[in-house]
């Protein structure tokens, strides 16, 4: 489904992505983990685009989206996105932040949309604030309706960037639990994440970044169990 | 007292000085409302020129704001007066100078009112699959307008009290008007207090009616 060939990104002088090749598969849930500065963000955010890409190429569902003259727009209607910062749209209502892409983007009435909203907004537990502004809700409700919202552009992916990091303890579960759900349901996921225990039970393999490449992966299991790189290892023992 | 209200009488009433105010406080307000239209027009174009990624664009928009904010008003006023537009309808001219002027204040404060914006916002908009010019209008600007009001507020109430220099290109406005009459009567506070209670007023009433507006964007804010 996603295919990364030899992806570098450099800031200036600074190399943060050196030479990344993965594929992904349709079903799969990547868990991308490792310390800060090693990349792993830019990575996601190669994938849409969000970052433009130094070098390399990155191919979805069979289109080379890194080529010149890509509609990048309609490329992002199927690869939904997932902030740190929820980065919900503060003047409008949630069901309206729900509803606004799939309806300028008339990918469906309007009438279509808020049905779909509300509908979503009544799995998650949150009918009773359809109208109000994101202002006055929780981060816990505010990520899982940046999620609902990504939903609502029924994607073939979604890209999670540290979905929980911003987020008070307490309001963690509830956010991974909707992830969990989605993943069950056989969504797509690339996920960046300090969460080890979301990596090793939702995660179908997971990915150790350093120093801008992929230093090492596995399926969960032997990933945690049996680390072989000696910067995974010494990453483990302080996280774990 | 009586002595007061009879000076009063003489100045504006008796001599029909209030009439001259009257036309004076028309014009000024007809040069006003052009310029604050033309100058928000202005400022919208030129502040999306100069977030732009066209460099020319940009280049532009700096050139007009740099050489607008440099100059005084008055000269301006005179040149636009007596140069560009010479021998032409003098509160048209004034309105277009006095338009353009504010117009460069104007992007200014619509530049610093997108940038002000949450750099998330852009990319939630586009991650969406909403292309640039989408997520600008119907995310980026709501919030900006919100930001900017106040300070849009105190460029509106500027340029009111700007337009008291407009008599340099022979306009017959509101200050003009009531140095008209300190000269006819040789009583110069009660057409100088007058004029100064006028653009009080208008000044006051602007203010009230824009912080109500804001009042009512601040819904969201609300918890």
């Amino acid at each position: 489904m996603i295919e990364v060939k030899n992806l570098t990104k450099q800031f200036g002088d600074n190399i943060v992505l050196n030479g990344i090749t993965e594929t992904i598969q349709k079903g799969e849930k990547v868990v991308v983990i490792g310390p800060s500065g090693s990349g792993k963000s830019t990575f996601l955010r190669c994938l849409n685009l969000l970052e433009s890409p130094t070098g390399g190429e990155i191919w979805f569902e069979g289109n080379n989206i890194t080529a010149k003259g890509t509609n990048i727009d309609a490329i992002r209607c199927k690869m939904g996105m997932v902030f740190q910062h929820f980065n919900l749209f503060p003047h409008l209502t949630v069901l309206q932040n729900i509803t606004l892409a799939p309806v300028t983007l008339k990918r469906q009435t309007k009438e279509e949309a808020e049905a779909k909203a509300r509908k979503l907004l009544e799995r998650i537990g949150l009918s009773d604030k359809a109208n109000v502004y994101p202002s006055s809700i929780s981060g816990g409700q505010k990520q899982r309706i940046a999620i609902v919202r990504a939903l609502a552009m029924n994607p073939d992916v979604i890209l999670f960037d540290e979905p929980t990091s911003a987020l008070d303890p307490e309001m963690v579960g509830e956010v991974l639990e909707l992830m969990r759900e989605l993943a069950d349901e056989g969504m797509t996921m690339v996920v960046v994440t300090h969460e080890m225990g979301f990596a090793r039970e939702v995660g179908t393999r997971v990915l150790f970044m350093d120093g801008g490449v992929i230093v090492e992966q596995n399926e969960p299991n032997a990933f945690f169990a049996n680390p072989q790189h000696p910067r995974l290892k010494d990453f483990l023992s302080k996280v774990l | 007292m009586n002595n007061f209200f009879q000076v009063i009488n003489r100045v504006l009433i008796a001599n029909e000085g209030w009439k001259v105010i009257l036309s004076g406080l028309g014009k000024t307000i007809e040069i006003a409302f052009f310029a604050i239209i033309i100058g928000t027009i202005l400022g919208c174009l030129f502040a999306l020129m100069k977030i732009s990624t066209i460099k020319p664009l940009r280049w532009f928009a700096n050139l007009y704001t740099t050489i607008i904010r440099g100059v005084p008003m008055v000269t301006q006023l005179m040149i636009f007066g007596f140069v560009i537009f010479s021998g032409k309808n003098e509160i048209m001219v004034a309105s277009l100078a006095f338009g353009i002027n504010s117009g460069a204040y104007c992007t200014e404060i619509f530049r610093a009112g997108i940038q002000g914006v949450d750099k998330g916002q852009m990319e939630a908009g586009r991650s969406l699959g909403l292309s640039y010019s989408q997520t600008l209008w119907k995310i980026i600007l709501p919030q900006a307008i919100k930001a900017v009001l106040p300070t849009y507020t105190s460029e509106f109430i500027a340029l009111i009290k700007e337009t008291s220099v407009a008599s340099f290109i022979a306009v017959t406005d509101l200050t003009k008007a009531g140095d008209m009459i300190r000269n006819a009567t040789y009583n110069p506070w009660v057409p100088l207090f007058t004029v100064a209670l006028i653009y009080l007023i208008m000044t006051l009433g602007l203010e009230k009616i824009f912080s109500r507006l804001e009042r009512r964007l601040a819904k969201s804010d609300r918890s």
